[in-house]
């Protein structure tokens, strides 16, 4: 089925961004008649890769083979002239003009400047039909089908144009079972005619249902490319998150003292669930217990901290805390509850730009004391010296604007807002994402001090190493649900990624 | 100093007057007639009054990273109400009935805030959108009150709260300072400014922080009706009359403008009440030296528009680095104008 020469090539590819190596030496291969899945956690470069290739960014230096001949685009256009057609993640053609235009919009079939529409539908109906199995009426706006027939009609326009190449960027995130099976066949056939297909997924269950071949990324390298079948899916989390299993498991254990503390129960999520974003999950949170959340970047561990902060509302499922029992329908609800989260969007549900340190610190204590009871300037002080000095934020200057700050600097101004709060529950998501190593190991020296002070924690982080190091007990997420609970004494890390990865286990 | 962000709105101003001072020397003179103050410049402040008023709401509005079209509209629905009230009565000067009048009218105004609001927080419509709405209703709203007529009464103490004077000084001059006050105390000596600014710079985040952004909108909107309103009311009360097709008619792009030159984002976030008041000035001061000049009425927009470009040109950043680069003199500093650590000292 696979032949020996690529049809497409992709040699040392380098591109760089002010202050970052997106990519450096990245090598793709892609075969006809395959499916090729790019996997990588976020910031591996996974979409620079794609926008590379489809001429949305131009390389700094490496070479794109086509079928032989070295290709170099510049524009989408040109990748589409080259055989390179992509669907994005979201569906992004016109909901309110018809199945057939979006099809074909920008080459209708044209007589002397005029739309050939009849020809333009049968066209359309035909390439939906035959490449497609897809019977439906092309007359009709595309917004009055699902979701999914969107993602097929979406496919239909990318082949449209003769394509050679197509790249499905997470295609399913979107989609039901179902919807996904009926992807998945139609991706098979074109498959068997013999079209290269670049699948980009989170979810471990179907780049084993569908992929030939699997090429990971990390950090913007090239780690390695793989067939499917010759890879475990233990090895491919463990390639992913950038740890040898054979060496994981010689690490010794760092925590794990701190289980027997933790005797009254602080919070008890049951059957708390959210349609299209998380399975009905339990959850329980002890007294000064740290509560890791393991899984993959899209596996549900922000849904789950979302809905328990009450950012997002559950749709079935209630919540005990202290004497409330029910949903969280508000952050407002939560805070006033004594719970604290802190987004791993720091940049856009976290700070406010455009106000001083001092302000963004006192934001959350002031929101919860109501607008009128306003906290007098000289407490404000006080107040944020006191934090500066104890989280060691620079440069210590509660006047200068948060923007101005760096980003582990601002994640601790952040820490200073929920701290403010004396929070019973601290949610971090991602506290240490994007932040240098001091600050990293500051933060969870933090968080481990705070627990010993009788604050439970809830912490979220794609690096395992770290969520082992600091938890108590580690909750496991995969493909938006919640599979397993190991309790931090006994965790190594290999069990951990076992369960992460699944499938085999069972 | 010339870092500071009033510098250059002051700038313009003083420039303003110092050409009327050069073009007629006797503006700046101030006399005293039956015990009242006369002058050019009491004329300003005076006739500036409603201006300054509308582009106080108006600042917090945009603050929110929002904006109120409605307030021309809201201008001319409160003076309208206030003189039918009035007209209505057997005696149009009696107390009780300019009170009666003047609190419904400004009840009235809150509530016409209110529905923007409630559009904009409530039924998260675009604010430009929302309060179109009620900009081009507001006038229908206006004219079915007074009837399509110009309604005018007989009431010399309604006429008070526009054309009287306290102290020698126009009544008028006193609403807004009381206005100013409040609004600076409510947002600056309260935890509501912060607020303001956290919801108009990142409302997720904001949210996320445990604020009740939906409040802290329709109440900003609320205040901007009431402000509207109280414009209204001076307007309608200096002529003794409510006109329901011109009253307030494109206030809300001088306020906006007003607002604007003060120093205030349109993006939201930020928001400086001083400077709203020297916008407003400005904006009053260009008006009457085009009166007073003898600018041919087919010319004046133009005028103005040209001075209200300059206006922003000077403030521009890159207008100025451009100027600098260009004739190559100048400050040696390159500095970041408007940007400051601490507008609360």
């Amino acid at each position: 089925m696979i032949e020996n020469e690529p049809m497409l090539r992709m040699t040392g590819i380098h591109k760089q961004f002010p202050g970052v190596k997106a990519l450096s030496g990245v090598n793709f291969r892609l075969f006809p008649g395959e499916v090729h899945a790019l996997m990588g956690e976020n910031g591996a470069g996974k979409s620079t890769l794609i926008k590379v290739l489809t001429g949305v960014y131009t390389i700094d230096a490496g070479r794109v083979d086509m079928n032989g001949q070295t290709i170099a685009v510049h524009n989408p256009q040109e990748a589409k002239q080259a055989g390179i057609s992509t669907v994005y993640q979201e569906v992004n053609l016109c909901p309110n003009l018809s199945v057939a235009e979006n099809i074909y919009i920008g080459n209708e079939p044209r007589s002397l400047g005029r739309i050939r529409w009849k020809e333009m539908n049968r066209n359309a109906e035909r390439l939906l039909q035959d490449r497609l199995h897809l019977h439906i009426d092309v007359t009709r706006t595309l917004q009055s089908y699902s979701v999914a027939v969107q993602q097929l009609i979406a496919i239909a326009r990318a082949l449209s144009v003769s394509a050679q190449v197509l790249i499905l960027d997470e295609p399913t995130s979107s989609l039901d079972q179902s919807e996904v099976a009926q992807l998945f066949k139609i991706m098979r056939k074109l498959k068997s005619e013999g079209l290269a297909i670049l699948f980009v997924t989170h979810f471990l269950d179907q780049v084993y249902e569908i992929s030939d071949r699997i090429t990971i990324l990390r950090n913007g390298e090239f780690v390695g490319e793989y067939m499917a079948q010759d890879l475990p899916r233990i090895e491919l989390v463990a390639k992913m998150i950038g740890k040898e299993l054979s060496l994981l498991e010689q690490l010794p254990k760092q925590s794990g003292e701190g289980a027997e503390r933790c005797a009254e129960i602080l919070l008890e999520a049951s059957r708390l669930g959210k349609r299209g974003s998380i399975e009905p999950f339990d959850i329980r949170i002890h007294k000064g217990e740290i509560v890791g959340i393991a899984g993959l970047l899209g596996s549900g561990r922000t849904e789950l901290a979302r809905l328990l902060f009450g950012a997002d509302r559950a749709d079935e499922g209630h919540v005990q805390l202290g004497g409330y029992r029910g949903m969280m329908s508000s952050p407002r609800q939560a805070i006033d509850l004594g719970i604290a989260f802190c987004s791993e969007n720091r940049k856009t549900e976290g700070i406010i730009d455009d106000l001083t340190v001092r302000e963004n610190i006192i934001l959350a204590l002031q929101a919860t004391k109501g607008w009128f009871r306003a906290i007098s300037r000289k407490r404000q002080d006080e107040i944020a010296e006191e934090y500066i000095r104890l989280l060691n934020i620079n440069p210590p200057a509660p006047e200068q604007l948060i923007r101005h700050l760096s980003g582990g600097n601002q994640q601790k101004v952040l820490l200073a807002r929920w701290l403010l709060t004396e929070p019973g529950l601290l949610i971090l998501d991602e506290p240490t994402r994007g932040i240098d190593v001091g600050a990293k190991a500051e933060i969870q020296k933090l968080v481990v001090t705070l627990a010993e002070k009788g604050m439970s924690v809830l912490f979220i982080s794609s690096e395992l190493e770290e969520v082992l190091r600091v938890s108590d007990r580690v909750a496991i997420m995969r493909d938006r649900r919640k599979v397993q609970e190991i309790q931090g004494g006994a965790a190594r890390q290999s069990e951990v990624m076992q369960a992460i990865a699944g499938g085999e286990q069972r | 100093m010339i870092k500071h962000r009033l510098f250059w709105p002051l700038c313009v101003l003083a420039g303003l007057l110092l050409f009327n001072l050069i073009y007629s020397p006797d503006f700046f003179s101030i006399k005293m007639r039956d015990g009242h103050l006369y002058g050019s410049l009491i004329d300003i402040l005076n006739f500036g009054s409603p201006l300054i008023l509308v582009a106080i709401g108006m600042t917090l509005v945009i603050a929110t990273s929002g904006i109120d079209l409605s307030v021309g509209s809201v201008v001319a629905i409160t003076g309208a109400m206030a003189c039918l009230s009035i007209s209505r009565s057997a005696d149009q000067n009696a107390l009780m009935t300019i009170l009666i009048a003047v609190a419904s009218a400004l009840l009235l105004s809150a509530l016409l805030g209110l529905w923007n609001g409630l559009l904009v927080a409530g039924f998260g419509i675009q604010p430009i959108i929302a309060t179109l709405i009620l900009m081009v209703a507001g006038r229908g709203i206006a004219q079915l009150i007074t009837n399509g007529q110009i309604i005018t009464v007989l009431s010399p103490k309604y006429q008070y709260i526009g054309a009287g004077s306290l102290f020698t000084l126009p009544f008028s001059i006193f609403i807004v300072a009381v206005m100013f006050a409040a609004a600076s105390l409510l947002t600056r000596k309260t935890a509501l400014g912060l607020f303001i600014e956290s919801v108009g710079c990142k409302p997720t985040a904001s949210r996320l922080a445990g604020i009740r952004s939906r409040t802290v909108m329709l109440a900003v909107y609320m205040f901007c009706g009431l402000c509207a309103g109280m414009a209204g009311l001076i307007l309608s009360s200096n002529v003794s009359s409510a006109d329901g097709n011109n009253a307030g008619l494109w206030y809300e792009l001088d306020a906006i403008l007003a607002v604007v030159i003060g120093g205030t984002s349109l993006n939201g976030g930020r928001f400086y009440l001083t400077g709203t008041l020297i916008g407003a000035l400005i904006i009053q001061t260009l008006t009457t030296t085009i009166y007073m000049v003898g600018v041919p009425p087919e010319i004046t927009l133009v005028v103005k528009a040209v001075v209200v470009l300059a206006v922003c040109l000077v403030q521009s950043d890159k207008f100025r680095g451009l100027l600098r680069g260009r004739g190559g003199r100048g400050k040696a500093g390159n500095y970041p104008a408007n940007r400051e650590v601490n507008p609360h000292a």
